[in-house]
Parts: C-alpha cells; sequence; structure tokens
C-alpha cells in the first residue's frame, strides 16, 4: 500500500530517533502519505501502523488529533486561512469572506469540481504577514489582499 | 527590523542563513571556544546566570537556573529539546529566526548539549512553516558536514546529534510536556507536573527544554559575558528581546530592542497606528496575556517586571495592537473559541469551561446576551484557573478577564442594545482589507 517513495522518506525520518523509538516518526509518516495521497484513509492508516510496528488505533489517534491531517477527502488545494484576532485585525476574516464568495463555498466545503476545500485554521505563526493563507499544508502565502487572492486562485489548476 | 539586538541584526538577505554566511558574522565561535579550551560545564551554567536570560518562549524562567537542574552525573540518555512551536497568536518570532539565522539556534542547542551533558537534540518545529522546516533540515546537513555536529565535533570528545522534528497544527504542542508527547508519536496531551522534565521528559529521560529565542541568546552570552548581556536590558530582565508587532499599525514586524524599552517607542518603530487611528488597547504577550488600555501601555516598559506590574504578562512579546475600530466583544469571542478549540479535553475544567466562555461571549458578540453573563464569565474563569493539568486553562481565562476588567462597558452596550458600539463598516475600514466582498 505504500509506495516506495514514501517508504524510502519514511525510513528517513524513522533514522532520526532512537532504534526502538520507531513511533516518533509516526507524525512525518503520516504527513508524507498524506503529500502523496492527498488524505489518511483507513487503510493507509492501517499501512503506516504495519510499516512502524504500531496499533493502527494508536495511528488513529494521532492522525485524528492534530489539525492538519485530513480523514477526509479533500480538493485539489486546499485553502486554509488564518482569522485568529492578530490577523482578522488586518483583514483575515474579510479575506476569508472573500474567498467564500468567489468560490461559493463556507468552511470544510469543497467546490462542485473538486478543485478546491476551504478551512479556517489558526494562527500560523505569520501574523505580521496577514492575511496569511496555507495551501496544502506546504505553501504559506503572505499578505493576500484581493489581488493577491485571485493570482493565488488563477495558478491553482 | 531592529538594529538594536544581535539575533537578526547582521541576518538579512536571502543568504543570510547559510553556514557559510553566519561564519562571517562569527557564528560558532563559542563552541569553537568551548570545545578548544575544554570549558567546564559549570561555567557555562555559571554565565547565563549571571547573564538574567529568562526563557522566551512566555513564562520568563531563568534559563541558568533552569539548566541547573539537569543531574550532571546521570548516566543514561539525556536530551536537549527546542520550542519553534510558535502558535500562540501574535508570536511570530521563533519563524523569523529560523528563516534567517537558524545555525544560532543549532549553536546555541549544541553549547546547551554540551553544558548538560546530552548527546541528542530535536527541534520541534510549528506545523505551518514547512518551508522553515525543510531549511532548518539544510543548515543541520551544512553543520555535519562542517564537523559542527555529529560524533567528535570539530576533533573534540564531545558528540552531539541534533534533528528537526515537524508538527502538525496543535496548539497545545507547545506546551512543553504535550510537546514531549507528540516527539515520541502520540496525541499531544500535557503531562502531569511533577514529575518535571529534567528528571522525566523525552522518553522518560531527563530533558531540557527552552525556546527558540532562548537557545539563539547563548552564543552571544558566551562570546560577550553574560554581564554585558545583563547590561544590554535592565536589572532581572536581561539581554534584547524580539517583539512581534501585529494588528493595527503601519509597519508589522519583528523588532529587535533591549529590555525596558519604552512601548511607545516600539509603536514607533512599527511606524505607528494605522491610517493615524487612536490606540484602543494593546495585548502585550501574546493571547493569553490581559489586555491594557492605552492609558496604562502606553506608561509601561518592555520588560517582565514592568508589565507584569500593569497587570498583565510579557509574555512570548507578542504585541497585538488594536485601535479604535476594533470591537472588544468580537476580539474575545476569536480568542475564546481558539482556547475552545485547542483544548486538549484532558481536564474537565478546560474543557467545559473552555466552551462555556466561548458560547456565553459568542451570545453577548450576537445581541443575545444576558445582563448575568458577565458574573456568569467571570465564576466561569475562576472555576478554571488553578484547577487544570497545563497553564492553556489559565491561558483562556486571563483573556476573558483583561477584557471584562478594562472594556466592561462596551459589553454592556452589546447586551443592552444588542449590538455593536463600532458599526461594521467602521471595523472593516480599520482592517485594511481594500475591496468589500
Ligand atoms: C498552552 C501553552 C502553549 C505554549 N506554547 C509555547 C510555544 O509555542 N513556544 C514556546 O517556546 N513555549 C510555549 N509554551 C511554554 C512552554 O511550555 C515552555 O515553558 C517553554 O518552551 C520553555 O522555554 P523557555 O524557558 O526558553 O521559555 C507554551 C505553554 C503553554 C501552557
Ligand atoms: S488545561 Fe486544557 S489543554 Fe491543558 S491539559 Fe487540561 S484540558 Fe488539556
Ligand atoms: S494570527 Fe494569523 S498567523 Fe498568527
Amino acid at each position: 500500500m505504500l509506495s516506495q517513495e514514501s517508504q524510502k522518506q519514511i525510513d528517513r525520518e524513522v533514522a532520526k530517533y532512537p532504534a526502538e523509538q520507531k513511533q516518533s516518526a509516526v507524525m512525518a509518516a503520516l504527513a508524507i502519505v498524506q503529500m502523496e495521497r492527498g488524505w489518511l484513509s483507513n487503510e493507509i492508516i492501517e499501512a503506516v501502523a504495519n510499516h512502524l510496528g504500531m496499533a493502527p488505533m494508536a495511528v488513529y489517534e494521532v492522525a485524528s488529533f492534530y489539525n492538519m491531517y485530513d480523514l477526509a477527502p479533500v480538493g485539489k488545494y486546499k485553502i486554509t486561512v488564518c482569522t485568529n484576532l492578530p490577523c482578522a485585525l488586518s483583514g483575515g476574516v474579510h479575506a476569508a469572506d472573500y474567498l467564500k464568495q468567489k468560490l461559493g463555498i463556507g468552511f470544510n466545503e469543497t467546490t462542485a469540481d473538486g478543485r478546491f476545500t476551504l478551512k479556517e485554521g489558526e494562527c500560523m505563526g505569520a501574523c505580521g504577514d496577514a492575511p496569511v493563507m496555507l495551501v496544502n499544508n506546504v505553501r504559506m502565502c503572505s499578505f493576500m489582499q484581493p489581488e493577491q487572492i485571485d493570482r493565488l486562485l488563477g495558478e491553482c489548476q | 527590523m531592529g538594529a538594536l539586538g544581535f539575533i537578526l541584526d547582521a541576518a538579512e538577505g536571502e543568504r543570510s542563513w547559510r553556514l557559510a554566511e553566519y561564519v562571517k558574522r562569527g557564528g560558532y565561535a563559542a563552541l569553537k571556544k568551548i570545545v578548544s579550551e575544554n570549558i567546564p560545564p559549570e561555567n557555562i551554567v555559571a554565565e547565563l546566570k549571571k547573564s538574567s536570560l529568562r526563557g522566551r518562549g512566555g513564562a520568563g524562567f531563568p534559563t541558568g537556573l533552569k539548566w541547573s537542574f539537569m543531574p550532571r552525573q546521570f548516566p543514561g540518555a539525556k536530551y536537549v529539546v527546542c520550542n519553534s512551536d510558535e502558535g500562540e497568536p501574535g508570536t511570530f518570532k521563533d519563524r523569523d529566526i529560523l528563516r534567517w539565522n537558524p545555525h544560532m539556534v543549532i549553536e546555541g542547542m549544541i553549547i546547551a548539549g554540551y553544558a548538560m551533558g546530552c548527546a541528542r537534540g530535536y527541534n520541534y518545529i510549528h506545523g505551518e512553516i514547512w518551508d522553515i522546516y525543510k531549511r532548518f533540515e539544510e543548515a543541520l546537513e551544512e553543520a555535519r558536514a562542517a564537523k559542527l555536529l555529529g560524533d567528535n565535533i570539530l576533533g573534540s570528545a564531545f558528540s552531539f546529534e541534533l534533528q528537526a522534528h515537524h508538527g502538525y497544527g496543535a496548539y497545545i504542542c507547545g506546551e512543553e510536556t504535550a510537546l514531549l508527547e507528540s516527539i515520541e508519536g502520540k496525541k499531544g496531551q500535557p503531562r502531569f507536573k511533577p514529575p518535571f522534565p529534567a528528571s522525566f521528559g523525552l522518553y522518560g529521560k531527563p530533558t531540557t527544554i527552552n525556546n527558540t529565542e532562548t537557545f539563539a541568546s547563548v552564543p552571544w552570552i558566551i562570546n560577550q559575558g553574560g554581564e554585558k548581556f545583563l547590561e544590554l536590558g535592565k536589572p532581572n530582565n536581561g539581554g534584547t528581546k524580539l517583539f512581534s508587532v501585529s494588528g493595527h499599525v503601519n509597519r508589522p514586524g519583528n523588532f529587535e530592542v533591549p529590555m525596558g524599552t519604552p512601548f511607545p517607542e516600539l509603536l514607533a518603530l512599527a511606524g505607528g497606528m494605522r491610517g493615524g487611528r487612536k490606540l484602543k488597547g494593546v495585548i502585550p504577550g501574546g493571547s493569553s496575556a490581559p489586555v491594557l488600555p492605552e492609558e496604562i501601555i502606553m506608561e509601561c516598559t518592555l520588560d517582565y517586571d514592568s508589565i507584569a506590574k500593569a497587570g498583565s504578562m510579557l509574555g512570548s512579546g507578542a504585541v497585538i495592537v488594536m485601535d479604535e475600530t476594533t470591537c472588544m466583544v468580537k476580539a474575545l469571542e476569536r480568542l475564546s473559541y481558539f482556547y475552545f478549540e485547542e483544548s486538549c479535553g484532558q481536564c474537565t475544567p478546560c474543557r467545559e469551561g473552555t466552551g462555556w466562555l466561548y458560547r456565553v461571549v459568542h451570545r453577548i458578540e450576537h445581541g443575545q446576551g444576558r445582563p448575568e453573563d458577565l458574573d456568569l464569565l467571570n465564576s466561569v474563569t475562576e472555576n478554571i484557573m488553578g484547577r487544570t493539568i497545563c497553564a492553556l486553562g489559565d491561558a483562556a481565562a486571563m483573556p476573558v478577564r483583561g477584557f471584562l476588567k478594562h472594556y466592561k462597558a462596551e459589553f454592556e452596550y452589546h447586551i443592552q442594545n444588542k449590538k455593536c458600539l463600532v458599526p461594521e463598516d467602521v471595523q472593516r475600514a480599520g482592517s485594511g482589507f481594500f475591496k468589500v466582498a
């Protein structure tokens, strides 16, 4: 179930920890497979568990505890907007409203063509760059005024 | 960026994070001196104590004292852990430190390993900053290749290995024992203390956890001496400190200034109030610090003691500036939602209490508040504070108290008039988001 490339990446993570602490790599392993597959199905969670010698339930607990894992399918582009107070003071909530209007969806919804999912995020540690949003957990976009948002949506094909 | 400090000062430009650039700025001189002169570990701890460096992660605990708690004679594995999980709303300094000067943190952690007899370390990096995590991994590779990390560092008998651990979106993992659980591959739920990490930490071994900025301060202290560091700031508040200024200012960003700098000077560095509007209140130390109204904050200096005397906390140095276009009820509603969302749910007072706080502030904001709600809020905070495993409970309660203490009239207005003192379009204009959706 795990691709060779994923296994290779996971094993690199395992090597960061003491030999008897393979479980420490579970967060990275879930991130790696999610990056490859878009979301975490029960089957893939079980595959990660087998690979790391963990109980599937223990892996599931981790996957459901941390906000950036997706336990259900999301659009090709998941956009998470920070609406916490420091960002809100500089347009974070308005940027989210603008996105909702442009995409015709609310938070935790996906556009009909499967292209975009919108999420509400908490502080990303980038409050000086508000409004900020994160695309697919890896690409942080700063100072997202309407013009920048339009451009971002255009790039996400 | 401030030109008064030493962490971000010289580190500007796209290449500043590279090892060669760091060495050009005098980097790794402290480590070289320590291993080549075989400096006794206790001298390093003594120097830190002299410096009066206090933890930059929020609690302000004296770093030298913390390091002295580590059992030096303990025979097994011991760990050094860096907390770069920066998730306290308003705080964005550690991201810039890792972005522009990761080697300074690495050097600080290696020195910590030497001083406390640890052979391994981890840096736990906030989930949302993937590019910074990748950069840190690259910086580690550079350090390994230059024999600054690994076996027999710089040809000495001292060995130290350091790795990065990437978080994945849980504010609670900033709490040090939740962070350790998370590295162990579990849900990030805080542990009961005691035992403290110095005796039972990562994998049950003695562990010291410090914030990114704390570690970044260490090489300078070794190079220049603890006394000099103390002189940069003021007594009991050594050094310079990074302040993350966000909200209604013209130039949000990080500013590195001496401890004890008057607040108005920091505000000026951040370009002053956006659109020249009037200052309403400031949250001086991250979202859990009680808000202070203009007339109080303008008289404060930026150090642990002055802000504490004013009834708040310096915390992580996250300064959230709010002008007259801010609805204080809405501001508190958003913060209360955050703590409710991020409570790990282990303790009943926190799990239930944060939900109560959010629901009550939410109904006040939405015109359904009742006159008895303000007393209710106060009593809920009383039932949370001091009754939980970790400090998130208190962190959720303190802002409620601060807002009610200083802006009670605004809450009462909402309850009586079922609407906000500040019209919606004024709030929007204040946010500076230009196109009306
Ligand atoms: C809910 C909660 C969140 C925290 N978040 C952070 C954080 O993001 N970064 C940090 O350095 N410390 C954070 N702390 C404080 C840590 O528990 C710990 O005190 C700190 O990392 C110690 O480092 P220092 O002594 O260098 O400040 C948090 C504490 C609590 C209770
Ligand atoms: S105080 Fe809240 S966040 Fe902390 S351990 Fe208890 S329930 Fe979890
Ligand atoms: S509040 Fe949005 S990044 Fe911090």
